[in-house]
């Protein structure tokens, strides 16, 4: 599987090249076309970013995360959560960054193949950074009114973490 | 809903600071938080000129033309007020397989042509239309095949079998994306009721 990852970007690069040669495609000139796309999104992210990442910031560095995540701690246990992969919870639809830096924290002190290890391990692969997702694909394009993107992505976030919980307890 | 959230971070993160007494290390991610969202920026420049550059060349060439007319009859169904031959499809079903292979970096391009395009149909008001809302739900579940990072982190630390969460993962990334379908459907009935 892994060789397999490996081998998919080549693949597409040099496919998607021959077969736009074969098409007669002025290959070099599109691609450069393109490209310039890429510069001028890449400086309108910049203010959504900023705006997010220093909220987020402020919010964890001040340490009300972590006393979020205390008193989450004991309800979580009643059902069986670990409360080490609390904090992992809370991060992940946040910071992407820092919900790896959690995963590797978390897999580096109870081993990789221990339940922590797996639960931290199912959860950083099976959901996404929601916040990130929504300020870079909508602050690209200039969409302002979020409308239910946020609830929902948030919902699904939510059902995503439960369902880790639950297969991985089911499996292991 | 953005605007409350990015008021409430801020806000309760600074009473909180001033409460116990973290002012300083508030002070200094204020200025380290703003930083790495412009590194951050920046350092997309090279994936995004690269992926973009490389999707234009295929989308002279067809491809993406045909990608959408392969995956047509699940598609409009998930989005209904996208038209069958509009290039927003394209960008849409590029994006998915992007990150259906756990290319991230080349994921992110390619949603936000799907986005543009979206916009466009939308009369390029600055308000989220309902097949955006649903790309955004799809996009925030992440179906992933091989989740690479994972892997390699469980490698580093002498995992047993580093790439045994790969069945669990997919079967938890799979439930979080038929649920955010099925809460996507709930909120866009809701809206049209009212």
């Amino acid at each position: 599987m892994i060789a397999f990852s490996t081998l998919i970007i080549p693949l597409l690069i040099g496919g998607i090249l021959l077969f736009a040669t074969w098409k007669r495609v002025p290959t070099y000139e599109m691609f450069v076309e393109g490209g310039k796309e890429g510069i001028q999104m890449a400086f309108s992210i910049i203010p959504f970013l900023v705006g997010m990442m220093v909220a987020i910031s402020i919010f964890r560095a001040s340490g009300a995360m972590d006393a979020i995540t205390q008193l989450l701690q004991p309800v979580l246990a009643l059902v069986g959560v670990p409360a080490e992969v609390v904090p992992l919870a809370l991060i992940r639809p946040i910071s992407g960054t820092a919900a790896l830096g959690m995963t590797s924290d978390l897999i580096a002190q109870f081993g990789p193949d221990s339940f922590i290890g797996r639960l931290a391990s199912t959860m950083q692969g099976s959901t996404d950074t929601t916040f990130y997702v929504l300020t870079v694909y909508f602050g690209a394009v200039g969409i302002k009114k979020m409308g239910d993107a946020m609830k929902v992505g948030l919902l699904a976030d939510l059902v995503g973490l439960i369902a880790a919980i639950v297969v991985v307890s089911i499996v292991f | 809903m953005v605007n409350y959230i990015w008021v409430a971070l801020t806000v309760i993160g600074l009473v909180y600071a001033a409460i116990t007494g973290t002012i300083d290390e508030v002070n200094k991610a204020v200025f380290e938080g703003a930083e790495q969202a412009v590194v951050l920026s920046i350092g997309l420049i090279s994936v995004l000129v690269f992926w973009l550059g490389l999707m234009k060349v295929a989308e002279e060439a067809g491809l993406l033309a045909g990608l959408a007319k392969l995956c047509r009859p699940l598609m409009s169904r998930l989005f209904p007020d996208i038209p069958k031959q509009h290039p927003a499809m394209g960008y849409i079903l590029s994006n998915m397989t992007a990150n259906l292979f756990g290319l991230g970096n080349a994921a992110t391009p390619l949603g936000i042509k799907a986005m543009e395009q979206m916009k466009l149909l939308h009369g390029s008001q600055p308000t989220a239309s309902r097949s955006m809302i649903t790309f955004l739900a799809i996009n925030t579940s992440s179906v992933t095949l091989v989740p690479t990072t994972v892997i390699a982190i469980r490698m580093t630390y002498h995992s047993e079998s580093p790439t045994e969460i790969v069945g669990v993962t997919l079967a938890a990334t799979l439930i979080s994306l038929i649920s955010a379908i099925l809460i996507d459907r709930y909120f866009a009935h809701r809206r049209m009721r009212r």
